[in-house]
């Protein structure tokens, strides 16, 4: 909080710090977090129902967002969406939502799972996908978007 | 071969680190800057032409020109919150060259007068937000952010914000109230937050690419740079590139090329055996184009003029193994999820879009909704706080005016079709 000059500002890494210990936005998290920050409960729930990744219920604490936009979509989003939610069907230690574009078109069609971007998916990706996030293991080292060199074959020189 | 600024020595091992950013000639643009008196560097800026790489495309120099002068507090935030669909560069350049975008925003805040800054970076980018919060440790070791930077009379604090998904904060107001730890509801403009912004102080708004431009432009010189691209579109642009193209990815490309060249030449096209239906050329928000418009340069004004925009630089291509209903209906799920709802044509048009497109789709439509969703779009733009409603009736509407004939065609052959499921 002392990083801003209005307190306030600390609503969002507050609440998500809160989501890491809670698992979600439960009311206990958002009370505690209220009461150190000194604002009220109700402001807070205000702010998490505004933003997509603060949960507002319980969820699986491995979260795995299928992007679905536009460009994702144009190369088979929902078929891999719907892959990964019937994989995934049953096991609690999941969260598998649909995202909304996550800036990564150029592995489409991708997921970011627990914050690592990974594409492109094939169908056949899914099984290994979640076993290795069930394992502990780096989810689909060969598919990391962080190793993938730039599409600028000129600026590779 | 066209040059390259931005994306120089990008896989270059390493970049991200200080030490082999420096050994490339790293932080010697600041260094440059702090040399000379804010006027002067500002006057650089103003030179080079930049116009802002985040959508709107308005002058950078004359924005920084635009806070007022004097000893009040004044902020300079970065927009991180890279959200157009079809748009990855800043994810790129924070990626791999984070020290690019510090020494610009240093750069920028010196000229500007700002001793406080933030960049807001979309809570999605995880590995970006911890590359960028390394690189500013080591910038802060380094003496280039702090107090006194490298003994000068400037100082800057700089304080790296995640965001938590929501598309508006990409809004410059939205982004300000989300950073205020509010919703990311949209302000009514004016003011305009270079009057009043951040904690209703004066705030220059810019965007991750813009930022990083700026060194390149202290070392090249503001008319060097501009000599670069067209006469009203300077420089380069990162362009990404997406959709139905063989090889998507992040170019640089100097403005005013013309689009085949972006599409085919470095894309590689659509795949083997199919045709480009249409094109977004910046950004889902920008009306589409067909490929009778292949050859329009790609830049500010060119664009604007075949109806379009460049916007951020994300070109997506379609092509004509998907019905443009398809298209139309993803676009108006995502801005209906995303409005804020705050004014009643965005929240209520962006609905009644995507239930006339359910219509469309499940038979129930005749042609004349076709007219009645059209007069919607036209009824959402320009009203609207921010541009969110915008974006959506842009290409909806552009959609509905180039290819009537197969919406037509979809309407038909959906109401001749049993109960469709």
């Amino acid at each position: 909080m002392a990083l801003y000059p209005d307190s306030r500002s600390a609503a969002l890494p507050a609440l998500s710090a809160a989501q890491r210990v809670h698992g979600w936005c439960s009311p206990e998290a958002i009370e505690q977090v209220a009461s150190v920050m000194g604002v009220t409960p109700a402001e807070l729930e205000a702010v998490t129902t505004f933003y997509d990744m603060l949960e507002t219920k319980p969820v699986g604490r491995h979260s795995v967002y299928v992007c679905t936009n536009i460009s994702c979509s144009l190369r088979g989003a929902d078929a891999l969406l719907a892959a990964v939610q019937e994989a995934a069907d049953g096991n609690r230690e999941f969260n598998v939502r649909a995202f909304e574009c996550l800036g990564a078109c150029d592995i489409a069609p991708m997921a970011s799972v627990d914050g690592v971007y990974v594409g492109p998916l094939a169908i056949e990706d899914v099984p290994r996908l979640l076993d290795d996030v069930s394992a502990g293991r780096d989810v689909l080292p060969d598919k990391q978007l962080v190793k993938r060199p730039c599409a600028d074959a000129e600026a590779r020189g | 071969m066209s040059e390259k600024l931005l994306f120089k020595d990008i896989d270059e091992p390493g970049l991200n680190t200080l030490s082999v950013y420096e050994a490339r000639g790293g932080y010697a643009s600041l260094r440059k800057a702090l040399q000379m008196v804010p006027e002067d560097v500002l006057k650089e800026l103003e030179a080079s032409g930049l116009r802002g790489r985040g959508g709107a495309g308005f002058a950078m120099g004359k924005k920084v020109s635009f806070l007022p002068k004097g000893a009040i507090e004044k902020y300079l935030v970065c927009n991180a919150d890279e959200s157009e669909p079809g748009t990855f560069k800043d994810r790129e350049l924070m990626q791999k060259t984070p020290h690019m975008l510090l020494e610009g925003l240093i750069i920028a805040s010196y000229a500007a007068g700002t001793s406080r800054s933030f960049i807001y970076i979309r809570g999605e980018y995880v590995q970006q937000a911890d590359v960028l919060d390394a690189a500013l440790g080591e910038a802060r070791e380094a003496g280039y952010v702090g107090e006194q930077i490298l003994g000068s009379a400037h100082s800057l604090s700089l304080v790296i914000h995640r965001g938590a998904g929501a598309y508006i904060c990409g809004e410059e107001t939205g982004l300000l109230d989300s950073l205020e730890g509010k919703r990311g509801n949209p302000r009514l403009k004016p003011p305009f937050p270079a009057n009043q912004g951040l904690y209703q102080g004066p705030t220059l708004i810019n965007n991750v690419e813009t930022l990083s431009t700026v060194p390149a432009i202290m070392r090249m010189g503001g008319a060097e740079y501009a000599k670069l691209g067209t006469e009203t579109s300077t420089g380069t642009k990162l362009v990404s590139i997406s959709g139905h193209v063989q090889r998507p990815g992040n170019y640089e490309i100097e403005l005013g090329i013309p689009s085949r060249e972006i599409i085919y030449g470095l894309a590689g096209g659509p795949p083997e055996g199919r045709q480009i239906k249409c094109w977004f050329p910046g950004g889902s928000s920008a009306p589409v184009l067909t490929p009778e418009d292949l050859d329009v340069p790609y830049d500010f004004d060119s664009l604007a003029k075949a109806g379009s925009m460049l916007g951020s630089g994300a070109i997506i291509v379609v092509d004509d193994s998907t019905p443009i209903v398809e298209v139309a209906m993803k676009l108006a799920k995502f801005y209906r999820h995303e409005s804020c709802g705050k004014c009643t044509p965005c929240r209520e048009g962006t609905n009644w879009t995507v239930k006339m497109l359910e219509r469309i789709d499940s038979g129930q439509a005749t042609p004349m909704d076709l007219d009645i969703m059209a007069s919607v779009q036209e009824h959402i733009i320009g009203n609207c706080l921010c541009v969110l409603g915008d974006a959506m009736a842009m290409p909806i509407g552009s959609m509905i005016a180039k290819f009537r004939g197969e919406f037509e065609a979809h309407i038909e052959s959906r109401r001749l079709e049993p109960v469709h499921a």
